[in-house]
């Protein structure tokens, strides 16, 4: 859908997934990395488990759909290269500290100068200003800062991030949103902007309801574990529930949108010879989890706790989602790519690593659209692959400078 | 007044809890014009949940939903009255772009599917979101935020190796979902700007949240390996954890990647002996001796408070954070500074605060200007302004109870 458009990739991981939701929905992404290659390529898990700058499954994973070019913009004969680049270009994105790009004479306001039409989106921990803007921002410190962390895990121990790290997907993902934005603005109005990512304020936005919870009622929110702590009550209800062989999440629920799929679940434990009295008369409708007691809650929970626990996951999972019951698994990523429903869906797409002599199977399309396809398309690109086609056909570099220009580092 | 970026871009929504409602805040934060269609008897069930202004529940009264809801106009239709179907028409016809997150198969069965809507309006964009798509075998089966999160991925990774898997806190899908989805929406007004053609998209909260643990896929699909849960520990960094400060659940993130923020990390400490240990001289030794590490470090931070630790940390140029509740992030210096709280004054709540976007555009930034809307609020402007009613029209489907 973004056919007509290039992006100037300059991103490490903290904003590979903008240019890649660009690159998904046709536009052409050029990455640019250092001589010899990012650093991110760094990053595990590996191909086989063979560290190796050609074989990080992360890089992968992101840079999908994207061509590859190396260079150095330090220099000064890289520097002209960009520009000229830049000239024919729609979109730049970095996430360098903020001010690198300043100091390389590459600032939005350099950039604008030689194409007025340019959007330039810097992604970064904390913005391009504000009294933490040179704060160093890995995820677990932005998780942290943004409120995410302090709310998860048990309250006997210290707050937990989730394993893998987050932040800087919503910074990459919000990044791509944010430079749309602009993107559509300049198609109307034809001029471009700066657009300025805070990692923390993604992370901010996803603590749900917990910022007007302190402003309204001046309540402290903390970690429950597998429990929700309803404010009203102190009541304690279950989110995460043990089974045979691992766990599922599921919530009691009453009212209209609950006392259906309870009385269902309360069929369904009769018919396996595990009903229960209490369930069996309760009145479902009536049933308010703002007002409920931890006493009487707890009277449903044992008999629904125990039939969980002599069922498995499979097994409770496949026949809630036939009897349309809001009880989904807690799944690992071995589970995930397993599932029927995205099979079905036609979700993976198998991409080709033609050097590798395999294809790997990776998350498919993030919509689907009726006028268009949406990628990933291809895999990453190897370190330089494009800079041929980029240098000489594209720029109409000769060979000869081409091999100076590599004598030099300059690519 | 500062130009946005939408200004002049129309919206029907008929979206509800978070993920629809907060992928249309983009637009009307950006200046598009939004109209929310709710009723009566099944409004935005995020209006009846808390937080509520000094506690009172109320339909009006709910933080949670004025969150995602400001700069939109809310009206309410009864959409199973006969006569709801004429104002449905003129306002599918009005839109640009129509969201609806109802349960898959609902909108077809009221004849307003994407079909029934070209119809009307035969260069209309139309998104379906929902939780894990409009086919496939599960495709009707209901779901929160905490079961799809367990869904997707995330609660498996969420807790220490030796504890079982810990809620994420609220309704983690929900807040990737909205990325993709403007994302998604911008490209399809980009495409009908180029080809004059509308269309239909599919967004599955499921499906785009997999995106953000996609590495994890491809390592299963290739080296078969299952990943879990451990606690704060990174492979390529230590001390990487969260430690207990001075204070009442006080704590400080502390990460250290490479070998000169190790240094600086000792010298803020002033270099005790410990830090001199074999054990902690390279980042494989400090890599292997964590826990005992983390002990030491521990014994240190406990004597100051997490901003302190932090101030002398990032001082010297050591990743570390403090890990902030609520109360905390509201205050947080940096995010003031970014103007990243606003205000908005509302009809029954009186001041409450609102986040803004999390990026800043620098010509067309977005803007908190008109309160998220009480429920029908805007009934008599909408009906008879935007969309054309004549004021005898709007008083007879008021009283038949067309709008109720």
């Amino acid at each position: 859908m973004l056919a007509p458009y290039l992006a100037l990739d300059l991103t490490d991981e903290k904003g590979f997934l903008c240019g890649k939701l660009l690159a998904d929905l046709g536009a052409e992404v050029i990455k640019i990395e250092k001589p010899g290659g990012d650093p991110s390529r760094q990053i595990g898990p590996f191909y086989q488990n063979i560290p190796h700058p050609e074989k990080s499954l992360y890089w992968f994973a992101f840079n999908t759909g994207k061509k590859g070019i190396t260079l150095n913009i330090e220099k000064d004969a890289g520097r002209k290269i960009f520009l000229r680049l830049v000239e024919k270009a729609d979109f730049v994105i970095e996430s360098f500290s903020p001010g690198y790009m300043e100091q390389q004479h590459l600032g939005f306001s350099a950039l604008s100068r030689i194409n007025p039409r340019i959007i330039m989106t810097s992604i970064s921990p904390f913005g391009q200003d504000g009294p933490y803007k040179n704060f160093k921002g890995p995820d677990l410190v932005v998780w942290g800062l943004g409120g995410m962390l302090y709310i998860c895990g048990d309250s006997d121990r210290a707050p937990v991030r989730i394993s893998f790290p987050q932040s800087y997907m919503h910074a990459g993902a919000a990044a791509a949103a944010g430079t749309l934005i602009a993107h559509y603005y300049r198609e109307t109005v034809g001029e471009g902007q700066h657009v300025d990512v805070s990692a923390q304020q993604c992370v901010e936005w996803t603590t749900a309801e917990i910022i007007q919870i302190w402003e309204m009622n001046r309540l402290k929110v903390g970690r429950t574990g597998q429990l929700r702590v309803r404010p009203t009550t102190g009541a304690k209800l279950r989110e995460i529930w043990p089974c045979k062989d691992g766990f599922i999440a599921f919530r009691v629920m009453g009212g209209k949108a609950g006392a259906g799929f309870m009385k269902t679940l309360v069929e369904w434990m009769d018919s396996k010879g595990m009903g229960d009295d209490y369930l069996r008369k309760r009145n479902w409708e009536e049933l308010d989890l703002g007002k409920v007691t931890q006493e009487e809650y707890d009277l449903g929970e044992k008999p629904i706790g125990q039939f969980f626990l002599a069922h498995t996951k499979a097994e409770l999972c496949e026949e809630a989602a036939r009897r349309r019951i809001q009880l989904l698994p807690v799944n690992t990523n071995e589970d995930i790519l397993k599932d029927l429903h995205l099979s079905v869906r036609k979700f993976w797409r198998e991409l080709e690593h033609p050097e590798l002599g395999t294809t790997i199977t990776y998350p498919g399309p993030f919509a689907k659209f009726s006028q268009a396809s949406c990628g990933p398309w291809h895999r990453a690109p190897l370190i330089g692959e494009h800079n041929e086609e980029i240098y000489q056909k594209r720029l109409g570099l000769s060979k000869e400078e081409l091999i100076s220009l590599k004598k030099n580092g300059v690519i | 007044m500062v130009k946005q970026a939408f200004e002049g871009i129309k919206i029907a929504e008929f979206a509800w809890l978070a993920a629809g409602p907060f992928i249309i805040k983009y637009f009307s934060d950006h200046g598009a014009t939004v109209i929310k269609i709710e009723s009566s008897t099944r409004p935005d069930t995020l209006r009846q949940t808390p937080p509520f202004q000094e506690n009172k529940p109320g339909i009006n009264r709910s933080g949670w939903f004025a969150k995602y809801n400001a700069n939109k106009y809310g009206v309410s239709l009864n959409l199973s009255h006969p006569k709801a179907r004429s104002v449905v028409e003129k306002l599918v016809k009005w839109a640009d772009i129509v969201i609806e997150s109802f349960t898959p198969g609902v909108i077809e069965r009221w004849n307003l599917g994407y079909e029934e809507m070209m119809k009307i309006n035969p260069d209309l964009i139309m998104m379906s979101t929902s939780a894990q798509g409009q086919t496939g075998p599960r495709a009707q089966q209901p779901s929160y935020g905490v079961q799809l999160t367990s869904l997707a991925g995330f609660v498996h990774l969420t807790n220490w190796p030796d504890r079982g898997p810990a809620m994420v806190y609220g309704a983690y899908t929900d807040f990737i979902a909205p990325y993709f989805g403007t994302a998604a929406l911008v490209a399809a007004l980009d495409y009908r700007r180029r080809t004059g053609k509308g269309q239909y998209i599919d967004l599955s909260q499921y499906e785009c949240a997999i995106h953000f643990l996609a590495p994890l896929i491809l390592d299963y699909g290739v080296n078969q390996r299952i990943h879990h849960r451990m606690g704060n520990r990174s492979p390529y960094a230590a001390p990487h954890g969260v430690y207990r400060c001075l204070g009442e659940d006080a704590w400080c993130a502390i990460a250290v990647f490479t070998d000169e923020e190790w240094k600086a990390f000792c010298s803020v400490l002033s270099n005790p002996d410990w830090t001199k240990n074999e054990r902690f001289q390279t980042p494989s030794g400090r890599k292997k001796n964590e826990d005992e590490l983390d002990q030491w470090i521990e014994e240190w931070t406990k004597k100051f408070s997490p901003e302190e630790v932090m101030k002398q940390m990032q001082g010297a140029r050591v990743p570390a954070g403090v890990v902030q509740n609520n109360e905390g992030v509201y205050g947080d210096p940096q995010l003031n500074a970014r103007g990243h709280f606003g205000k908005l004054e509302h009809p029954e709540m009186g001041f409450y605060a609102v986040e803004s976007l999390p990026f800043k555009l620098s010509k067309t930034p977005s803007g908190l200007k008109q309160a998220a809307p009480c429920l029908g609020q805007d009934n008599y402007n909408v009906y008879t302004e935007i969309l054309g009613l004549t004021d005898q029209e709007f008083v007879e489907f008021s009283e038949e109870g067309v709008f109720s």
